[in-house]
Protein backbone atom coordinates (compact mmCIF):
# COMPACT_ATOMS: atom_id res chain seq x y z
CA UNK A 1 0.00 0.00 0.00
CA UNK A 2 3.03 2.09 0.59
CA UNK A 3 3.84 2.04 -3.10
CA UNK A 4 0.06 3.00 -4.20
CA UNK A 5 0.62 5.93 -1.92
CA UNK A 6 3.67 7.36 -3.11
CA UNK A 7 2.07 6.89 -6.75
CA UNK A 8 -0.88 8.34 -5.84
CA UNK A 9 1.10 11.66 -4.26
CA UNK A 10 3.29 11.43 -7.31
CA UNK A 11 0.58 11.97 -10.29
CA UNK A 12 -1.02 14.43 -7.77
CA UNK A 13 2.20 16.61 -7.38
CA UNK A 14 2.43 16.32 -11.42
CA UNK A 15 -0.76 17.44 -12.05
CA UNK A 16 -0.56 19.98 -9.25
CA UNK A 17 2.46 21.56 -11.51
CA UNK A 18 1.15 21.03 -14.52
CA UNK A 19 -2.02 23.49 -12.97
CA UNK A 20 -0.20 25.82 -11.08
CA UNK A 21 1.83 26.52 -14.86
CA UNK A 22 -1.36 26.91 -16.59
CA UNK A 23 -2.39 30.11 -14.35
CA UNK A 24 1.20 31.11 -14.15
CA UNK A 25 1.08 30.98 -18.17
CA UNK A 26 -2.73 32.44 -18.15
CA UNK A 27 -1.13 35.47 -15.85
CA UNK A 28 1.86 36.04 -18.27
CA UNK A 29 0.98 35.49 -21.93
CA UNK A 30 0.13 38.59 -23.54
CA UNK A 31 -2.99 37.78 -25.53
CA UNK A 32 -6.39 35.73 -26.05
CA UNK A 33 -4.77 33.22 -28.09
CA UNK A 34 -1.34 32.68 -26.50
CA UNK A 35 -2.88 32.16 -23.20
CA UNK A 36 -5.57 29.81 -24.48
CA UNK A 37 -2.13 27.48 -25.19
CA UNK A 38 -1.27 27.66 -21.18
CA UNK A 39 -4.79 26.53 -20.53
CA UNK A 40 -5.17 24.31 -23.21
CA UNK A 41 -2.39 22.09 -22.80
CA UNK A 42 -1.46 22.27 -18.87
CA UNK A 43 -5.04 21.94 -17.54
CA UNK A 44 -5.57 18.39 -19.87
CA UNK A 45 -2.53 16.79 -18.79
CA UNK A 46 -2.68 18.37 -14.80
CA UNK A 47 -6.27 17.47 -14.35
CA UNK A 48 -5.17 13.86 -16.13
CA UNK A 49 -2.44 13.48 -13.47
CA UNK A 50 -4.88 14.36 -10.42
CA UNK A 51 -7.74 12.19 -11.85
CA UNK A 52 -5.00 9.33 -11.99
CA UNK A 53 -3.76 9.90 -8.42
CA UNK A 54 -7.67 9.75 -7.42
CA UNK A 55 -8.10 6.49 -9.48
CA UNK A 56 -4.78 4.98 -7.77
CA UNK A 57 -5.85 6.05 -4.08
CA UNK A 58 -9.22 4.38 -4.33
CA UNK A 59 -8.07 0.76 -5.31
CA UNK A 60 -10.89 0.20 -7.28
CA UNK A 61 -11.19 -1.00 -11.07
CA UNK A 62 -14.13 0.90 -11.57
CA UNK A 63 -13.46 3.73 -10.09
CA UNK A 64 -9.81 4.19 -12.89
CA UNK A 65 -12.07 3.29 -15.40
CA UNK A 66 -14.44 6.09 -14.49
CA UNK A 67 -11.53 8.20 -14.22
CA UNK A 68 -10.12 7.45 -17.20
CA UNK A 69 -13.70 8.40 -18.86
CA UNK A 70 -13.54 11.53 -17.26
CA UNK A 71 -9.95 12.08 -18.83
CA UNK A 72 -10.91 11.39 -22.08
CA UNK A 73 -14.03 13.31 -22.12
CA UNK A 74 -11.87 16.02 -20.87
CA UNK A 75 -9.43 15.01 -23.53
CA UNK A 76 -12.01 15.90 -26.33
CA UNK A 77 -13.81 18.86 -24.41
CA UNK A 78 -10.94 20.89 -23.94
CA UNK A 79 -9.09 21.65 -27.13
CA UNK A 80 -12.88 21.56 -28.86
CA UNK A 81 -13.80 24.42 -26.64
CA UNK A 82 -10.88 26.47 -26.67
CA UNK A 83 -11.12 26.01 -30.76
CA UNK A 84 -14.56 27.46 -30.45
CA UNK A 85 -13.24 30.47 -27.88
CA UNK A 86 -10.37 31.21 -30.35
CA UNK A 87 -12.63 31.19 -33.26
CA UNK A 88 -14.85 33.65 -31.48
CA UNK A 89 -12.46 36.34 -30.20
CA UNK A 90 -11.29 36.38 -34.03
CA UNK A 91 -14.08 36.92 -35.44
CA UNK A 92 -15.26 39.62 -32.85
CA UNK A 93 -11.90 41.63 -33.48
CA UNK A 94 -9.85 40.74 -30.81
CA UNK A 95 -6.35 41.56 -32.50
CA UNK A 96 -3.39 39.14 -31.85
CA UNK A 97 -0.63 40.97 -30.14
CA UNK A 98 1.89 43.09 -32.01
CA UNK A 99 4.96 40.19 -31.32
CA UNK A 100 2.62 37.96 -33.78
CA UNK A 101 4.78 37.79 -36.89
CA UNK A 102 2.30 36.08 -38.98
CA UNK A 103 -1.37 36.28 -39.62
CA UNK A 104 -2.52 33.86 -42.61
CA UNK A 105 -6.02 33.93 -41.04
CA UNK A 106 -7.31 37.73 -41.17
CA UNK A 107 -6.10 37.88 -44.64
CA UNK A 108 -8.26 34.83 -45.60
CA UNK A 109 -11.28 36.36 -44.08
CA UNK A 110 -11.03 39.66 -46.22
CA UNK B 1 -45.94 1.66 -35.49
CA UNK B 2 -45.29 1.88 -39.65
CA UNK B 3 -41.40 2.31 -38.41
CA UNK B 4 -41.35 -0.40 -35.53
CA UNK B 5 -42.02 -3.29 -38.16
CA UNK B 6 -40.19 -1.80 -40.85
CA UNK B 7 -37.42 -4.23 -42.00
CA UNK B 8 -33.86 -3.25 -41.07
CA UNK B 9 -30.88 -2.52 -43.30
CA UNK B 10 -28.22 -4.89 -42.55
CA UNK B 11 -25.86 -1.50 -42.17
CA UNK B 12 -28.63 0.05 -39.92
CA UNK B 13 -28.68 -3.29 -37.82
CA UNK B 14 -24.69 -2.92 -38.10
CA UNK B 15 -24.70 0.77 -36.65
CA UNK B 16 -27.08 -0.11 -33.51
CA UNK B 17 -25.00 -2.77 -32.85
CA UNK B 18 -22.04 -0.34 -32.10
CA UNK B 19 -24.47 1.77 -30.35
CA UNK B 20 -26.00 -0.86 -28.57
CA UNK B 21 -22.53 -2.41 -27.83
CA UNK B 22 -21.26 1.11 -26.61
CA UNK B 23 -24.06 2.02 -24.72
CA UNK B 24 -23.86 -1.33 -22.37
CA UNK B 25 -20.02 -1.06 -21.58
CA UNK B 26 -20.74 2.56 -20.90
CA UNK B 27 -23.88 1.43 -18.21
CA UNK B 28 -21.32 -1.06 -16.65
CA UNK B 29 -18.85 1.67 -16.19
CA UNK B 30 -21.43 3.78 -14.52
CA UNK B 31 -23.49 0.98 -12.58
CA UNK B 32 -19.99 -0.81 -11.16
CA UNK B 33 -22.07 -3.95 -10.71
CA UNK B 34 -21.88 -7.17 -12.30
CA UNK B 35 -24.89 -9.16 -10.46
CA UNK B 36 -27.29 -10.80 -12.92
CA UNK B 37 -30.13 -8.15 -12.40
CA UNK B 38 -27.90 -4.95 -13.00
CA UNK B 39 -26.82 -6.30 -16.50
CA UNK B 40 -30.21 -7.63 -17.25
CA UNK B 41 -31.41 -4.19 -16.80
CA UNK B 42 -28.41 -2.61 -18.57
CA UNK B 43 -28.85 -5.04 -21.67
CA UNK B 44 -32.62 -4.23 -21.80
CA UNK B 45 -32.01 -0.35 -21.77
CA UNK B 46 -29.15 -0.01 -24.27
CA UNK B 47 -30.90 -2.43 -26.78
CA UNK B 48 -33.85 -0.11 -26.76
CA UNK B 49 -32.13 3.10 -27.38
CA UNK B 50 -29.53 1.36 -29.72
CA UNK B 51 -33.08 0.15 -31.65
CA UNK B 52 -34.61 3.75 -31.92
CA UNK B 53 -31.74 5.57 -31.98
CA UNK B 54 -29.66 3.18 -34.43
CA UNK B 55 -27.80 6.25 -35.68
CA UNK B 56 -26.75 7.99 -31.73
CA UNK B 57 -23.14 7.08 -32.63
CA UNK B 58 -22.17 6.41 -36.07
CA UNK B 59 -24.81 9.26 -38.45
CA UNK B 60 -26.31 7.62 -41.23
CA UNK B 61 -24.21 9.61 -43.66
CA UNK B 62 -21.04 7.89 -42.52
CA UNK B 63 -19.93 4.63 -43.74
CA UNK B 64 -19.17 2.22 -40.42
CA UNK B 65 -15.53 1.79 -39.56
CA UNK B 66 -13.93 -1.59 -40.58
CA UNK B 67 -12.27 -3.16 -37.21
CA UNK B 68 -9.33 -3.17 -39.35
CA UNK B 69 -8.80 0.27 -38.56
CA UNK B 70 -8.48 -0.58 -34.62
CA UNK B 71 -4.45 -1.27 -34.99
CA UNK B 72 -3.90 2.35 -36.48
CA UNK B 73 -6.04 3.74 -34.65
CA UNK B 74 -4.44 2.39 -31.41
CA UNK B 75 -1.16 3.42 -32.11
CA UNK B 76 -2.84 6.63 -33.30
CA UNK B 77 -3.41 7.27 -29.13
CA UNK B 78 -0.21 5.73 -27.71
CA UNK B 79 1.55 8.91 -30.07
CA UNK B 80 -0.78 11.11 -29.37
CA UNK B 81 -0.50 10.73 -25.09
CA UNK B 82 3.55 10.77 -25.85
CA UNK B 83 3.05 13.99 -27.95
CA UNK B 84 0.72 15.24 -24.96
CA UNK B 85 3.56 14.89 -22.47
CA UNK B 86 5.91 16.13 -24.74
CA UNK B 87 3.31 19.44 -25.10
CA UNK B 88 2.91 20.23 -21.38
CA UNK B 89 6.62 20.15 -20.57
CA UNK B 90 7.15 22.67 -24.30
CA UNK B 91 4.76 24.86 -22.92
CA UNK B 92 5.98 24.46 -19.02
CA UNK B 93 9.55 25.52 -20.28
CA UNK B 94 7.93 28.61 -22.13
CA UNK B 95 5.95 30.10 -19.08
CA UNK B 96 8.14 29.25 -16.56
CA UNK B 97 11.33 30.88 -18.91
CA UNK B 98 11.86 34.77 -17.10
CA UNK B 99 12.59 36.21 -20.87
CA UNK B 100 8.80 34.58 -21.92
CA UNK B 101 10.60 33.65 -25.62
CA UNK B 102 7.89 33.06 -27.00
CA UNK B 103 6.93 34.36 -30.87
CA UNK B 104 3.41 33.57 -31.90
CA UNK B 105 2.37 33.53 -35.36
CA UNK B 106 -1.62 32.03 -37.49
CA UNK B 107 -0.33 29.66 -40.03
CA UNK B 108 -2.44 28.21 -42.93
CA UNK B 109 -1.61 24.54 -44.18
CA UNK B 110 -3.91 22.16 -46.61
CA UNK B 111 -4.70 18.47 -44.97
CA UNK B 112 -5.29 15.80 -47.06
CA UNK B 113 -7.74 13.85 -44.68
CA UNK B 114 -11.30 13.58 -46.06
CA UNK B 115 -13.36 12.74 -43.32
CA UNK B 116 -15.05 15.43 -41.00
CA UNK B 117 -14.13 12.99 -38.00
CA UNK B 118 -10.67 12.48 -38.78
CA UNK B 119 -10.59 16.50 -39.70
CA UNK B 120 -11.69 17.31 -36.03
CA UNK B 121 -9.81 14.45 -34.61
CA UNK B 122 -6.64 16.53 -36.13
CA UNK B 123 -7.56 19.78 -35.28
CA UNK B 124 -7.76 18.77 -31.40
CA UNK B 125 -5.05 16.77 -31.85
CA UNK B 126 -2.89 19.89 -32.90
CA UNK B 127 -4.83 21.94 -29.99
CA UNK B 128 -3.44 19.38 -27.64
CA UNK B 129 0.22 19.57 -28.55
CA UNK B 130 3.25 21.35 -28.51
CA UNK B 131 2.60 25.20 -28.45
CA UNK B 132 -0.54 25.11 -31.72
CA UNK B 133 -3.68 25.98 -31.32
CA UNK B 134 -6.67 24.83 -34.46
CA UNK B 135 -8.12 28.28 -34.85
CA UNK B 136 -10.45 27.64 -37.76
CA UNK B 137 -11.03 24.46 -40.50
CA UNK B 138 -12.18 25.78 -43.86
CA UNK B 139 -13.01 23.06 -46.34
CA UNK B 140 -9.43 21.25 -46.12
CA UNK B 141 -7.51 24.49 -44.86
CA UNK B 142 -6.34 24.55 -41.17
CA UNK B 143 -5.43 27.89 -39.35
CA UNK B 144 -3.25 27.46 -36.56
CA UNK B 145 -1.95 29.42 -34.03
CA UNK B 146 1.53 28.88 -32.98
CA UNK B 147 3.17 29.66 -29.85
CA UNK B 148 6.83 29.29 -31.24
CA UNK B 149 8.51 29.69 -34.95
CA UNK B 150 9.47 25.91 -34.48
CA UNK B 151 5.86 24.93 -33.50
CA UNK B 152 4.47 26.63 -36.74
CA UNK B 153 6.99 25.06 -38.99
CA UNK B 154 6.59 21.52 -37.08
CA UNK B 155 2.43 21.44 -37.43
CA UNK B 156 2.71 21.72 -41.67
CA UNK B 157 4.42 18.56 -42.02
CA UNK B 158 2.99 16.27 -38.72
CA UNK B 159 3.38 13.03 -38.36
CA UNK B 160 0.11 12.35 -36.53
CA UNK B 161 -1.30 13.50 -39.97
CA UNK B 162 -0.14 10.71 -41.31
CA UNK B 163 -1.00 8.48 -39.05
CA UNK B 164 -4.63 9.62 -39.05
CA UNK B 165 -4.54 9.45 -43.18
CA UNK B 166 -3.61 5.51 -41.95
CA UNK B 167 -6.49 5.05 -39.57
CA UNK B 168 -8.49 6.92 -42.43
CA UNK B 169 -6.95 4.37 -45.08
CA UNK B 170 -7.99 1.11 -42.85
CA UNK B 171 -11.24 2.39 -41.93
Amino acid sequence: MILLDMLTIAAMAVGLFFLTVGVVGLLRFPDVYTRMHATTKCDTLGAASVLIGLGLYSGDLFTVAKMLLIIVFIFVANPTAAHAIAKAAYLSGEKPYEGTLEDAYGGDLR
Amino acid sequence: MVAMVRRRLPEERARSMVSLAALFLFWILLSSALDPAHIAVGLAAAALVSRFSSDLLIRRDERIPSPKALLPYLSYLGHLAVEIVKANIHVARLVLDPRLPIAPSIVKFKTGLKGEVAKASLGNSITLTPGTLTIDIKGDTFYVHALTREAAEEVRAWHMEKRLKEVEDAA
